[in-house]
C-alpha cells in the first residue's frame, strides 16, 4: 500500500519551519514521519501526517509550495537485520530508492521506514509478494 | 606628464575651430555614406549646412543604443569593409551586440587616446605595464595594450583572472603601471596579503582604474593597499573604447580628447544642452571616426563638465567621475547589464516565470558579487533537490551565456519576490562604492 508524502519548498531562511509547523499544527494534523533536505541554498521538508489533504491546503493556503508524493511506508521489527532484510529483498528485485528517512515509531515494537522509490507500482508489487508489512495511515 | 602637447594644451578658439571643422566633416561623411543617418538628418531636416558654429550641433539628432543594435552588424559603416582593420563588440547586451569597427587610422587614434590615457598616469616608455583586462572583443584589453605599444613601455599581456599569476608576475617583472578594473585592484590586493606578497614594496606605482563605477573611497584603499597612484579611465565600446577621457595627476575629473571626441551634457529629459557644472546626460560625437563614426551619442552616463585650464597644464574639458545612469543598465565586473536581458532568459528557460531580483554586492574580496533569485513556481518543484539543483544550473549556465557573466542562482518560495504596481523593483545594489 502507498502513503502520501507532502513535500514542501523551504528557502533557508530563519523561521520557515517554524511557519510550517504552525499552520499544520492550526488544522489539527499530526505529523508522523519527517525529514528534511537541505542544499545550500533551499530545503524541502517531507512529511507524513494523519491527515494529507487538510495540511497540504492549510501550507498552500499559507503560501507554501507543495507536492504530494507516493512512497511507501514499510512496517518493520524494532530488532537487528530488520533493515537489512528489507533492502536485501530491494536489492535481488531492483528496486531503486531514491531517499528514505524513519518515521516515529508506531508502537514500542516495530518502526516504520518510509521509502521513496523510481517505480512505486513494481515496488508495491515486490513489497506485496515478499509479504512486508506496509501501512496506508498513521 | 603630458603625450600630446598640440592639441592637450590648445587654446580654446583653436580647438573650437578644429572641432567645427572636424563636425562638419563628419556631417559630410554620415550624410553622404551612411543611409541611417542621411534618412535620420532629413527626418530632422538639418544637413552639412546647418553647421555655422559648435553651438549648433543642438540642432541635430541624437544617436541611441538602439540605433546601433537596429543597424547591427554594418548598418552604420561609414568606410568600405575591406577598410575595416578590426571588430569590437560591447559585453553583455540585450542579445545584439553593438559593434564598433576600426579602420587603420582609427586604431591609431585609438593608439593616440590610450597613449594619453596612459601618460596621465604617469606612464613611460621606461614603464613596465600589466595589463589585468580582458584580450578579445572587449576593448579594453587590446585598448591598453595599444596605447602602451604607442608609448613605447614595455607590455604584459595578462588579460583578465589567475591573480596568484599576476601576483608573481608582478613581482618578478617588476610592473610598474597596473590596468585593471578598480575591484579586480582591490581584489589582488587582498590575495597578495593572504599569499604573502607585499606589493607596496614592489615597483607597481600608478594604475589607471575604469570599465566599472567605483569611488573616491575606493581609490584611497586602492592606494593604501596597493601603494600606488590611481586613476580613473573612461570609455565605451560605441566610441572608441578606453581612451576617450582620463584623469592627470590632479586626481579631479578626467581629461575627455576634445580633438578626437565632442563632449555635450543635456538635459536627458529634454534633451537640451546644459551649461558647465549642471549635471546632466553625456553625449559624444567622434570627431575624426571612419568606421562607425557617431552623431551625439546619448552615453546614458550622468556627469558634469567644465571647461578651462587644469594645473597640469591640458586645456581640455574634464568630465566629473560618473555620479550614474540615466537607464537602469548594471555595469557588473565590467559588463554592461540590463534588467531586461536577465527578464528575456529567463522567459526562455522553459518553467520559470520571469520575477526576479537582482541582489548586487561588493563582497569581503572586492569583487561584484551578484545574486539572481528566482522564484520556484509549484509546477517545478518535484520534491526531489536533484531537478532543482539541475533548475538551478540551468539558469546559471543561460545566464552566462546570454549575460557573460557568472550569477549566483538562488531559488526563492513563490511569492515571495516583492510585487509593485507599475514598475517592479528588479535590483537591490548593496554595493558600497
Amino acid at each position: 500500500m502507498k502513503i502520501q508524502q507532502i513535500s514542501v519548498f523551504l528557502e533557508n531562511k530563519t523561521g520557515r519551519l517554524a511557519d510550517v509547523t504552525r499552520l499544520i499544527a492550526s488544522a489539527g494534523v499530526n505529523i508522523r514521519a519527517i525529514s528534511i533536505a537541505d542544499t545550500a541554498d533551499f530545503g524541502i521538508l517531507r512529511l507524513i501526517v494523519d491527515k494529507p489533504a487538510e495540511a497540504a491546503e492549510a501550507l498552500t493556503k499559507g503560501g507554501f509550495t507543495t507536492r504530494m508524493t507516493d512512497v511507501l511506508a514499510i512496517e518493520i521489527p524494532d530488532q537487528p537485520g530488520s533493515l537489512a532484510k528489507v533492502m536485501e529483498i530491494f536489492k535481488e528485485t531492483g528496486v531503486n530508492i531514491e531517499y528514505l528517512y524513519a518515521s516515529l515509531e508506531k508502537d514500542c515494537s516495530t518502526a516504520v521506514v518510509i521509502f521513496k522509490v523510481e517505480d512505486i507500482e513494481h515496488s508495491t508489487k515486490i513489497v506485496e509478494e515478499h509479504g512486508l508489512a506496509t501501512i496506508d495511515c498513521f | 606628464m603630458i603625450w600630446n602637447p598640440q592639441f592637450e594644451c590648445q587654446n580654446a578658439v583653436d580647438r573650437q575651430l578644429l572641432q567645427l571643422a572636424r563636425l562638419k566633416n563628419l556631417v559630410e561623411t554620415l550624410y553622404s555614406r551612411v543611409d541611417f543617418y542621411r534618412r535620420k538628418l532629413d527626418a530632422a531636416g538639418v544637413g552639412p549646412r546647418d553647421l555655422g558654429s559648435l553651438a549648433d550641433i543642438a540642432k541635430f539628432p541624437f544617436t541611441v543604443k538602439d540605433d546601433l543594435r537596429d543597424t547591427y552588424p554594418y548598418g552604420l559603416l561609414a568606410c568600405t569593409q575591406s577598410e575595416i582593420e578590426e571588430v569590437h563588440m560591447s559585453s553583455g547586451t540585450t542579445g545584439v551586440p553593438v559593434v564598433d569597427a576600426y579602420t587603420r587610422y582609427d586604431v591609431e587614434c585609438w593608439e593616440e587616446g590610450m597613449a594619453r590615457t596612459l601618460s596621465g598616469a604617469g606612464a613611460t616608455r621606461h614603464d613596465t605595464v600589466q595589463n589585468c583586462y580582458g584580450y578579445g572583443l572587449f576593448t579594453g584589453g587590446l585598448g591598453v595594450h595599444y596605447g602602451a605599444k604607442r608609448i613605447g613601455a614595455n607590455i604584459i599581456p595578462m588579460s583578465s583572472g589567475n591573480t596568484a599569476k599576476q601576483l608573481m608576475v608582478m613581482r618578478d617583472f617588476g610592473s610598474t603601471i597596473l590596468c585593471s578594473t578598480p575591484s579586480y585592484a582591490l581584489f589582488m590586493a587582498e590575495e597578495a596579503r593572504e599569499a604573502g606578497f607585499d606589493v607596496r614594496s614592489m615597483r607597481l606605482r600608478s594604475g589607471c582604474f575604469g570599465a566599472e563605477p567605483w569611488s573616491e573611497n575606493m581609490r584611497k584603499q586602492i592606494e593604501a593597499e596597493l601603494g600606488i597612484d590611481a586613476f580613473d579611465i573612461y570609455g565605451l565600446t560605441e566610441i572608441t573604447g578606453p581612451g576617450v577621457a582620463f584623469e592627470c595627476e590632479c586626481k579631479d575629473g578626467m581629461h575627455v580628447n576634445e580633438d578626437l571626441f565632442y563632449p555635450e551634457i543635456i538635459d536627458p529629459e529634454s534633451g537640451r544642452p546644459l551649461p558647465d557644472g549642471e549635471k546632466g546626460e553625456l553625449v559624444f560625437t567622434t570627431l575624426v571616426k571612419e568606421g562607425t563614426p557617431l552623431l551625439r551619442y546619448r552615453t546614458r552616463d550622468v556627469t558634469i563638465i567644465s571647461h578651462g585650464a587644469c594645473a597640469c597644464g591640458r586645456t581640455t574639458a574634464k568630465i566629473h567621475r560618473l555620479f550614474g545612469r540615466t537607464d537602469d543598465m548594471l555595469i557588473i565586473r565590467g559588463v554592461n547589464v540590463f534588467p531586461s536581458q536577465i527578464e528575456h532568459a529567463l522567459i526562455e528557460i522553459e518553467g520559470t516565470d520571469p520575477n526576479y531580483l537582482i541582489v548586487l554586492d561588493r563582497g569581503p574580496a572586492h569583487l561584484d558579487e551578484v545574486e539572481l533569485q528566482v522564484e520556484v513556481k509549484k509546477e517545478l518543484f518535484t520534491d526531489e533537490t536533484r531537478s532543482l539543483e539541475t533548475l538551478r544550473d540551468k539558469i546559471e549556465s543561460v545566464m552566462k551565456s546570454k549575460l557573460g557573466i557568472q550569477l549566483k542562482i538562488k531559488l526563492v518560495e513563490p511569492k515571495t519576490i516583492e510585487r509593485s504596481v507599475g514598475k517592479a523593483k528588479r535590483v537591490v545594489d548593496r554595493r558600497k562604492i
